[in-house]
């Protein structure tokens, strides 16, 4: 909400011409209204050798709640400005960028009538922002105004001294300096500060795009970070708007709990910008997956736990495939998948072929039973260890079909992935990985219970050492029915059944844990042919 | 009436079909003799379908119509009777099929009324004056020619009235099925499955208190109770043991003389078809039954025959809410009559597979049992026995070697006697669990998704929205403990109306003035820790987790998030805290204050039901290995649970460590930027100032502002402190909700504190021996009388003391705990929230005057309407777990909590 711009001066131009360039008087007080507050410009010092314009916005929190509001009943909880605590008031925000085009609307066309000259001439600036939220970091800062032409010095806002633990907070104090025509360097904070921010900007509207492309005229185009400052400053809305309307249910689940929504609410992975990497193992898998399934003649198949559907589509291009249900839990996967798979576009005797529920494995499920193939693909490692034999019950016991396909990541894997660290886990999300003896001894217990054989096949590369990234169960059923056996393993249950089959070292806390792109992310790619080539 | 009615029986649950041409007088007899909405005419069908009543257009679409009604009223139970001309054939087939779909009897009662009458009568009206002259005399003759079938199609039974004057003389009698015994609520005593084995009957009936009757031969021939209790058998007397002749003499004697009742097991009904001389394979141990009837009379022998031929099939007892059957029974064929429900009853719900013994695969019909009624059975020997969604095996296997196993009706007490020995030998070992036993058998989805009504003993029903469900089924499935441990979810709260003492949005005088307007003279107030909610399921040890909650993983309870997250990553933590907590239970000797102190007590309710866990943990079959040393539990009146597990509700401190990670992105956050903006933005206007600007009005404004962020900072950091390990953790307990067989919610504040306080000071006391800071923390608390003007300023001071010292505020409860207010269910706790806290909620300026005023404009209606439903909910899931209810009904009334939490409302309330 707070910065100042100075420049220095002498006899022959004083510093006190920035006062014509802003178009503000150095010795006024001046206040403008935005529709978060009042904006104020102030000149705490203005002459010949030095001049200091300062822009403060005073913010007023709560009519910031209020306009935040108006999404379902009761508001939208997620949405940030929905919140009374909230760092708008005191950081330089995207709020801030808004009131610096309302104050400085001429300076920023570099439009001076009084002194059409002093527009055009380039002055030495020192710009400061001391709460400046930027996601990234100084790093990021320092990427993103060096180029052009800033001599940046930032400096990271400690979070909270009393709890140094707690380490540094998301804020930078940012000063910038360098010889600049007034008019640029505004529009480069009026673009960069929200791209710093990244926060969700209930602001950005239609006309977005001319705006940025108006106020990056001249030096966007050759700014190494072109890329990433075009998808932040406009690419999130259109998901953020979407995200909001889905998962007002969830956040408030969140909020009641002191947790955040985003813990709660992150069945859909949305490091969506890094696509490309994945590709390979999720393919692999996926025709690992189809191969097993042909191998058994499925021709009606579950996916559960489907997500955002790329098994589906990919089972879809296939007629052998005569039914397909994806299951998921949740309500945002389903929504994401229907829009992927285009359902409501199918032609009808296509869309009889295939149906999106949600449904849960915590629980037995009627609608599950009779069909010729389930798979679990990445499924079982996101359930808790002692909530695993409910899974298993709910799916080799109750919906019991005469195939069951399963993969999860061969934890021995990990030390191949440069990305991660020793003794983490792929996914923050992941409770537990498993080794291949880990697994296979799962996997056996599992089929002499309840009757299945186990066919144990590697998906991937089959590393000499370590073995494959992900590893397959194939199980197919041999008992008629699902009794347990009665034998003595069946009789000395108690403890061993729900502990895992060996030590699970991998089992370690969710707060230790990285996220790598290999095996979580969602690649779109082979749905996306699919949408071309056959409609 | 006079002698010249003639009474016409009819089953009180049946279809009715009434048979005769048009103007023979069906509908004048119909409404005379059944209330009208038990009537289902096709002219009536006709006229809502094509809006006239004699459009045979609309005849197909008509019938289609009314056999959907009746088909729903007879799925319901409710006697339907079919008002249309049933003269052919065909059209009656589809009412039998329909009969028979529903476990219904059809019956048939025709009017064979002359065809000159019935001309007259359709002549008379006039939308009938145009009937075709051929109808009636086609309609004559399909009539005479179905008379002699209708037997023959299945009506169980027929009425022909052939004459006006018969169907004027006609009284319609409605009778009582034979399976339905409501109006009998004994107390029982229902026996498993016996084979033969009478050594063992004698024995379990002394047990049971019943004394023998014998004959010259000293052989049992009846037995009564003296305190007038029923048995009840549940069939297969016979077959396997050593003297099923005995135990066929002393059942019947039983039976003869009104002492017990018995249903028929498939060992009877094959016995049965023997004797009538019934080619019949004599296996599964017949061959022994055959050669020990051999040595018996003739005339026993027609006895037993007679016997097994009166045999019906199941018995609904107790006003509907005991169903006794061999081999199980779901909910929809309760009290039904037909084939398929006695051959259900007699040989359970079989896949049509067989097993690698050769025998057959029966499906787990008990698992999707939902039904209110308890059902009480045999037929599958089982180790050991359990309740399973209400629903009890019994045959724990006699003649195999275990035990003979009797249930206790209405206590749900289990009394067993050991085989003597091995009998017969098993084709196949016993199934290690019970249906439903020790497995984890998961819950069904259809118990917890889509819209939802659950009905509550104290607030009524309260509904759940499909996407409220759908949200707490993520959660449920993602994060959540197991949900055998998630037996209870906190309400949420509301706080006290909103306040216009200046500078408060909160105080307490609201708060005691809305408990004295509901008639609540005294309150309890509770000093409100600033923590996380965490609820804490804690077992004396891992027996009676395994027992009572069937966890086997070894660990002995739960702490969770009030969304029923796991409140600690680290399982081990968990534990300690557990353990911790168990050792202060046990200081202060609550385990067994604590417990239902009355599980053998007589008598219905939840208390008494109760102890259905305590029963069925009691080593019922030498299944447990540690277990087969106390003898038979139930037969020794209130016997202590040896186990014992206790529910509390608590906060868990600091609000750090479960929080940080909002602490951190948002409130430190807030507090980080503006000790980073606001130096540099006042060292500005204080510049600015000292060259004569004129930004005086904003300095001191931007001043206030950053008095008010510190402020702010200070409020968030007193709930935050480092913490290793469990040292500098806190609990503060502040309700027990649950023991053994009972709920403790309902119970009042001052006794609950009471309980509380000898917790936390056995705990002081411990943590004393061991050196280390203690865990549990006492809540302050402060008694005041809602009427009086000097209590409730006392109150008032207590708490501005509380919140000036930094406290987040109290909660106000009625002392008497559960209360009901002209309005229905009063508000079991209102929150007063003190000023500085709020700044947390409302944000760090939120006390400047002009935004005060905005903020007291905010509605409170749906925030406290959830909180009563909520707890309604959370009262409903302790009571079910009390009353030892099966897992599902406990689990549907916490989903609905989880689920209710999700509804929109303003969230800062």
């Amino acid at each position: 909400m707070f910065l100042t711009i100075s420049t220095t001066g002498d006899e022959s131009s004083p510093a006190t011409d920035l006062g014509f360039v802003l178009h503000k008087h150095p010795e006024k007080a001046q206040r403008f209204s935005t529709s978060y507050g009042e904006a104020y410009v102030f000149y705490p010092e203005a002459s010949r050798r030095r001049c200091t314009a300062a822009l403060l916005l005073d913010v007023d929190p709560v009519a910031l709640v209020r306009r935040g509001k108006g999404k379902g009943r009761g508001g939208a909880p997620d949405s940030a400005l929905a919140q009374y605590v909230n760092d708008r008031p005191y950081a330089a925000s995207s709020l801030l960028a808004v009131a610096l085009r309302t104050v400085f609307a001429s300076a920023l066309k570099g439009r001076c009538e009084a002194r059409p000259e002093l527009a055009e001439r380039a002055l030495p600036l020192s710009i400061e922002v001391p709460a400046l939220p930027a996601k990234g970091g100084v790093e990021l800062a320092r990427r993103l105004f060096e180029p052009l032409g800033w001599a940046v010095e930032a400096e990271p806002v400690v979070l909270d001294e009393r709890f140094p633990e707690w380490g540094p907070s998301r804020y930078v104090r940012l000063v910038l300096s360098g010889r600049a025509r007034v008019a640029d360097a505004l529009r480069h904070l009026y673009v960069l500060l929200p791209v710093l921010d990244d926060a969700k900007h209930y602001w950005v509207a239609e006309d977005e795009v001319d705006k940025l492309l108006r106020a990056g005229e001249g030096w966007l185009d050759e700014h190494p970070e072109q890329a990433l400052i075009t998808r932040r400053y406009l690419a999130r809305r259109w998901a953020l708007t979407r995200q909001a309307m889905e998962r007002l249910e969830l956040a408030r689940l969140a909020e009641a709990d002191d947790t955040e929504a985003d813990d709660l609410d992150n069945a859909v992975d949305e490091a969506a910008d890094t696509e490309e990497k994945p590709v390979p193992l999720a393919q692999r898998r996926r025709e690992a997956i189809l191969d097993a399934l042909r191998d058994a003649g499925a021709g009606r198949v579950l996916d559960l736990g489907c997500g955002q559907g790329q098994l589906v589509g990919a089972m879809l291009k296939e007629s052998r495939f005569s039914e397909v249900v994806g299951v998921d839990v949740s309500v945002r996967a389903l929504k994401e998948a229907s829009r992927r798979l285009r359902l409501d576009r199918l032609p009808e005797r296509q869309a009889a072929r295939v149906r999106l529920i949600q449904g849960s494995l915590a629980y037995t499920d009627t609608r599950l039973k009779g069909y010729d193939a389930a798979v679990l693909s990445e499924v079982i490692e996101h359930v808790d260890l002692p909530r695993l034999p409910a899974l298993e019950y709910a799916v080799f016991k109750a919906a019991r079909p005469g195939t069951v396909v399963v993969t999860t990541p061969n934890a021995e894997y990990n030390v191949r992935w440069e990305s991660l660290p020793a003794g983490h886990v792929r996914h923050a999300d992941h409770r537990f990985e498993w080794d291949r003896e880990q697994f296979g001894a799962w996997a056996r217990r599992v089929g002499r219970r309840y009757g299945y054989g186990v066919e144990l096949r590697p998906v991937g590369p089959d590393d000499p050492e370590v073995g494959p990234p992900t590893q397959m169960a194939l199980f197919t059923r041999t008992a008629a029915d699902g009794t347990t056996r009665p034998a003595s393993d069946a009789s000395t249950t108690a403890p061993s059944a729900t502990a895992p089959p060996t030590t699970a070292p991998s089992a370690t806390a969710p707060s230790s844990t990285v996220t790598t792109t290999p095996v979580t992310t969602t690649p779109v790619t082979p749905v996306t042919k699919r949408e071309e080539g056959t409609r | 009436m006079t002698s010249d009615r003639t009474a016409l029986g009819v089953p009180d649950l049946s279809l009715v079909v009434l048979v005769g041409t048009t103007g023979s007088g069906k509908s004048t007899f119909a409404l005379r003799h059944f209330a009208p909405t038990e009537v289902l005419s096709s002219d009536f069908f006709r006229a809502l379908v094509a809006d006239d009543e004699n459009d045979q257009s609309a005849t197909p679409d008509a019938f289609e119509v009314l056999h959907y009604v009746a088909g729903k009223r007879l799925a319901a139970g409710r006697l339907t009777v079919v008002d249309a001309t049933n003269v052919q054939a065909e059209s009656r087939r589809r009412l039998v099929a329909l009969a028979r779909e529903y476990d219904v009897l059809p019956v048939a009662i025709v009017l064979d009324i002359p065809e000159k009458v019935c001309a007259q009568r359709n002549a008379g009206r006039p939308d009938r004056a145009d009937l075709p002259g051929h109808v009636l005399p086609r309609q004559r003759r399909e009539l005479r020619r179905s008379i002699a079938s209708l037997q023959r199609e299945g009506f169980r039974k027929v009425h022909l009235l052939r004459s006006v004057e018969q169907v004027e003389a006609a009284e319609i009698v409605l009778e009582k099925r034979y399976n339905d015994l409501r109006h009998l609520t004994g107390p029982f005593d229902i026996v498993g499955d016996i084979h033969g084995c009478r050594e063992e009957l004698e024995a379990l009936l002394a047990r049971l208190g019943y004394e023998f009757t014998r004959d010259a031969r000293r052989r049992a021939v009846g037995a009564r109770h003296p305190g007038g209790r029923t048995a009840v058998f549940v069939g297969d007397l016979v077959d396997r043991g050593p003297d099923s002749p005995g135990v066929l003499r002393l059942v019947m004697g039983m039976v003869a003389e009104g002492h017990a009742l018995c249903v028929p097991g498939n060992h009877e009904n094959k016995l049965g078809r023997y004797l009538k001389g019934r080619k019949v394979q004599h296996t599964h141990g017949l061959a022994e039954t055959v050669e020990q009837l051999a040595v018996e009379s003739e005339g026993f022998r027609a006895e037993v025959a007679e016997f097994i031929e009166s045999l019906v099939s199941h018995y609904v007892l107790d006003g509907g809410r005991l169903v006794v059957c061999h081999a199980g029974l779901p909910e929809k064929y309760h009290g039904r009559t037909s084939g398929r429900v006695r051959s259900f009853a007699l040989y359970g719900d079989t896949t049509g597979e067989t097993d690698e013994y050769g025998l057959p695969v029966r499906y787990p019909w008990a698992e999707d049992y939902r039904g209110r009624a308890a059902v009480v059975y045999g037929h599958t020997p089982v180790p050991s026995t359990s309740w399973i969604n209400n629903t009890i095996c019994l045959d724990t296997g006699c003649v195999f070697g275990g035990r003979m196993t009797a249930l206790r009706w209405p206590e749900r007490e289990l009394v067993d006697v050991p085989a003597r020995k091995v009998w017969y030998e098993p084709v196949r070992p016993l199934v290690p669990d019970a249906p439903g036993g020790s497995e984890g058998r998961p819950l069904d989805l259809g118990d917890v998704t889509g819209r939802r009504v659950v009905e509550t003993s104290r607030h009524g029903r309260v509904a759940v929205r499909e996407e409220n469900a759908a949200a707490a089924l993520e959660v449920m499935s993602r994060f959540a403990v197991d949900p055998r441990w998630l037996v209870y979810l906190p309400p949420t709260m509301a706080p006290c109306a909103t306040s216009r003492e200046d500078g408060f949005l909160e105080y307490p005088d609201e708060a005691f003035e809305a408990f004295r307007a509901e008639g609540v003279a005294r309150v309890v107030c509770e000093e409100k820790h600033m923590g996380s909610r965490a609820v804490v399921l804690v077992c004396r040890d891992a027996e009676t987790a395994r027992e009572r909650f069937g966890v086997l993983d070894g660990t002995t309870g739960a702490v969770y998030t009030r969304t029923g997250r796991p409140f600690f990553d680290d399982a081990e933590v968990t534990e300690e805290v557990l353990a911790r907590l168990r050792r202060a239970v046990d200081g202060a000797g609550l385990w067994g204050e604590l417990a239902d102190r009355a599980p053998g007590s007589p008598g219905r309710g939840a208390p008494a039901a109760g102890s259905a866990p305590a029963a069925g943990s009691a080593p019922a079959a030498g299944s447990a290995p540690a277990a087969g040393s106390a003898p038979a539990a139930g037969s020794a009146p209130a016997v202590p649970a040896p186990g014992g597990w206790l529910l509390l509700d608590a906060e868990l401190l600091p609000w750090s460590l479960k929080a940080s990670g909002l602490l951190r992105k948002q409130y430190a956050a807030v507090g980080a930027a503006a000790r980073a903006v606001f130096p540099a933005a006042l060292s500005a206007l204080e510049a600015a100032a000292e060259r004569g600007v004129e930004v005086a009005g904003l300095l001191e404004r931007q001043r206030e502002r950053e008095a008010d962020a510190s402020a702010f900072r200070d409020a968030y950091r007193r709930y935050c402190w480092t913490v290793d390990g469990l040292d500098g953790v806190r609990l503060a307990p502040f309700q027990l909700l649950a023991a053994p067989g009972r709920s403790l919610a309902l119970g009042p504040h001052d006794e609950q504190l009471a309980w509380i306080d000898r917790l936390v000071e056995a705990d002081r006391a411990a943590a004393h021996t061991d050196g280390r800071p203690p865990l549990l923390m006492r809540t302050a608390r402060l008694p005041v009388d809602t009427g009086d003007p000097a209590s409730t300023a006392a109150g008032t001071k207590w708490w501005l003391d509380l919140t000036t010292a930094g406290g987040e505020g109290m909660v106000v409860k009625p002392l008497q705990g559960f209360a009901r207010g002209e309005r229905g269910i009063v508000q079991p706790g209102i929150k007063c929230r003190g000023r500085e806290y709020l700044r947390i909620i409302y944000g760090p300026e939120y006390t400047r005057p002009e935004h005060l005023a905005r903020l007291r404009s905010r509605s409170l209606g749906h925030k406290r309407s959830l909180a009563l439903r909520e707890y309604a909910l959370g009262l409903e899931a302790l009571d079910r777990l009390a009353a030892g209810e099966p897992l599902w009904r406990v689990h549907e009334a916490v989903f609905a909590v989880l689920a209710l939490e999700s509804e929109p409302v303003d969230p800062r309330l």
